[in-house]
């Protein structure tokens, strides 16, 4: 965990002043909605369609079982009892009361937690890896970098009022499990041959009415320079992304219009300026962070248990669970465990507050007391000794924790959609629980494999439909509630964007599509290793659509029953 | 005349702040802030006024086209349609930190209480606040908050380089 210093900690109890303040002058009539609007947007405070959303942030998806007590303590006070993390680490109340909501930030701020720049037109919580500082194939520790940028980030007096929302995403491994791609910037963290750190710069990235996958700009900026960069990249866009028309305010919008060529000279240019001033970090500062980061003591522990060996021989269920949910450890004898929080029922990403605080629990018994919040919106606990984990999986298993899924397809990734937001088009929620409750059984699921499978309530994407290997995004077809069914979008290195396959249909035929889809795949991959999203880039569309609109596609196996027949 | 806020303290304003382009109806004494296009088109015509000269710009406008004239103003006003539009702030900064700009900094047009803090933090010493804004209440906001990170106009040195210096 970073622990707050004295000024970090002034800062976020002089922020949650001036909000009361603020709300205070709105609720006596001083402060008009439309002056207001902005003012709580940056506290995270949205008023959506049945009640205020408040949106708090958890930085780079790092939290500690203090911090998850107090927000079940938040649901269970000021909510209805539940909490729903989001893709971007954060969790979001449904149910607050404005009045409310500066007493909330307050608490928060007691466990060093804030809901700065939540929303609103500025720079958002940068988020990263959920197994940044375990991960086998770490390169670099990004939170580090992470609590750098937010610091520079909260409160940035220049960027407070951009065009449009701004998003960062670090990745300091090998694999990509930020979706660094499709972020307003993405950095890669790298090692250069002399051990130097630094970082490639993607910008332009984004997914929304326009998907774009984004564009290097620079190959390696040395870590000094990362600031002042990030300083040049923001000035840019400020002064010269498009204000007329919110749907083309993005930096995406501005890079494509004038090509990343001309965007990153004009960064470039800018940066001349910045380069070497004081924003220049330091390696003291850098250093200084590091040391506030707390690090679990580690035992010295074989990679090989033979009791765990013997449970996963001998339960199934266990090694079912094993194979999917636990993830492998930069030091032995140690795991990462993902606690599911897509079991069939439940609204993805939605946690109660009895949930939390038994997490919160198990955080503490098993795992140094610390958390990850994933884009994928589970819960991860990263530090959990191998021969823990049998009696880990039988503690979880009532609480509903335990759904074998992570990248299977019921581990399904949806934004709260039209049951709580005002925004979206249609609902997500039920259609993920009909697409659960259709696949629920486990060995089939387990032989479909690998799938990503993402809901968005509208075109905003919040549910990152267009990275999905199946995506399904909510439209509005003259007031009913459709859904436009896409294939072959995928996060990680080889990112990329689904294409649409045909006219959106009615709710209750997505199970169906859906499994239409996975029939294509299941007939079609090249054996068992070929993963649903491998086939699409092999075959392409075509078959998936035929299958689900036509009649010209026959899966093989019914083409030679019917050979066979005839 | 108008009441604004300098240097943190409510005074009267002596400039008069020329919205249009007046053709012909400049007042030839006291101290007026003109359009930037009028300054383009006639500084040299405006520079034998009597009063000193104030320009006022849009917040999309390139501080380059001023640069070489910066000590010939007694104000740069900065004009926000929207207080949410944050142009006007990179321009500030650039004016300050780029062009070396020391003189008078005003931010007009739709500037309330709840912005003070960021703008004068990215260089504006002056404001006049939208007409329903009450000044004097207003100047609390310059401290709703006693520390930031990043690096500003009011405090060059980020935090993290005071801190290294031992100066907190």
């Amino acid at each position: 965990m970073y622990l707050y210093d004295q000024i970090d900690q002034r800062i976020v109890d002089e922020r949650v002043r001036q909000f009361r303040n603020q709300t205070r002058r709105h609720l006596a009539g001083e402060l008009s909605v439309d002056d207001f609007r902005p003012l709580r947007l940056q506290n995270g405070l949205y008023i959506e369609r049945y009640a205020p959303m408040l949106r708090v942030a958890i930085p780079y998806g790092l939290l500690s079982s203090v911090q998850l007590r107090k927000l079940a303590h938040i649901a269970r006070t000021y909510d209805k009892g539940y909490g729903h993390f989001s893709t971007r680490q954060n969790i979001q109340f449904n149910w607050p009361r404005l009045e409310d909501a500066p007493e909330i930030l307050a608490e928060l701020a007691g466990v060093q937690m804030h809901a700065i720049q939540t929303s609103g037109s500025c720079i958002r919580n940068t988020t990263t890896d959920h197994f940044a500082g375990v991960a086998l194939d770490e390169i670099v520790d990004s939170f580090v970098w992470c609590e750098l940028i937010r610091q520079w980030s909260a409160l940035h007096p220049e960027f407070a009022y951009l065009p449009r929302k701004f998003k960062i995403a670090v990745s300091g491994s090998a694999a990509d499990r930020a979706a660094t791609w499709v972020h307003d910037i993405g950095l890669h963290a790298l090692r250069a041959a002399n051990d130097e750190i630094g970082f490639r710069v993607i910008v332009g990235g984004g997914l929304g009415r326009t998907p774009v996958v984004g564009h290097v700009i620079c190959e390696y900026l040395p870590w000094c320079h990362l600031l002042t960069y990030l300083d040049a990249i923001l000035r840019v866009y400020n002064r010269h992304g498009r204000r007329d028309n919110k749907y083309k305010a993005r930096i995406k919008i501005l890079v494509k219009e004038l090509t990343p060529a001309v965007f990153a000279q004009q960064v470039e240019e800018e940066w001349s300026h910045l380069k070497d001033g004081p924003a220049t970090l330091i390696e003291e500062e850098v250093r200084r962070i590091e040391g506030r980061f707390t690090r679990p003591a580690y035992a010295e522990l074989l990679a090989e248990d033979t009791f765990l060996n013997a449970m996963l021989a001998a339960e199934k269920p266990f090694a079912n669970w094993h194979r999917r949910n636990v993830h492998p450890h930069k030091v032995p004898g140690y795991a990462a465990v993902t606690l599911s929080l897509k079991r069939t029922g439940a609204a993805p990403g939605d946690a109660s507050a009895e949930q939390m605080d038994a997490i919160a629990g198990l955080a503490e018994r098993y795992s140094f007391g610390e958390l990850r919040v994933s884009h994928e919106q589970n819960l991860v606990l990263p530090d959990v000794r191998v021969s823990d984990l049998h009696a880990l999986w039988r503690e979880i298993r009532p609480l509903g924790l335990a759904t074998p899924n992570i990248g299977l397809l019921t581990n399904i990734i949806a934004c709260p959609g039209g049951d709580f937001c005002s925004l979206a088009n249609a609902k997500s929620i039920p259609v993920a629980e009909a697409i659960q409750q259709r696949f629920d059984d486990l060995d089939y699921l387990h032989d479909i494999g690998e799938l990503d499978l993402n809901i968005s309530g509208c075109m905003n994407s919040c549910g990152h439909h267009h990275i999905g290997h199946i995506g399904i995004l909510g439209v509005d077809k003259q007031g009913e509630e459709y859904y436009q069914i896409s294939i072959g979008g995928a996060q990680g290195v080889d990112a990329s964007l689904g294409k649409v396959i045909g006219p959106a249909i009615a709710q209750d035929k997505v199970p169906e599509i859906v499994e239409k889809l996975i029939e294509v795949y299941l007939a079609e991959r090249d054996g068992e290793e070929e993963r649903f999203i491998d086939t699409v880039r092999r075959i392409g569309i075509e078959p998936f659509k035929d299958y689900v609109y036509g009649t010209n596609y026959q899966t093989p196996r019914r083409h030679s029953r019917q050979l066979a027949a005839a | 005349m108008a009441q604004i806020i300098k240097h943190r303290a409510v005074i009267q304003d002596s400039w008069q702040l020329l919205e249009q382009d007046p053709i012909g109806a400049l007042p030839f004494s006291g101290d007026v802030i003109v359009p930037l296009d009028l300054w383009t088109r006639e500084s040299d015509t405006l520079s034998f006024r009597l009063g000193r000269i104030g320009v006022w710009l849009e917040v999309d406008a390139d501080p380059a086209a001023i640069a070489p004239d910066l000590d010939r103003f007694g104000v740069i006003a900065v004009r926000f349609a929207q207080f949410t539009d944050g142009r006007g702030n990179s321009l500030a900064r650039l004016l300050r930190e780029r062009y070396g700009y020391r003189g008078e900094l005003r931010a007009i047009g739709d500037v309330l209480r709840d912005q003070l803090y960021y703008l004068s933090r990215c260089g504006f010493d002056a404001f006049t606040l939208r007409a329903d804004q009450d000044p004097q209440q207003a100047l609390s906001a310059f401290d709703d908050l006693s520390e930031a990170y990043q690096t500003s106009v009011e405090r060059p040195q980020p935090l993290f380089r005071r801190r290294s210096k031992g100066h907190l």
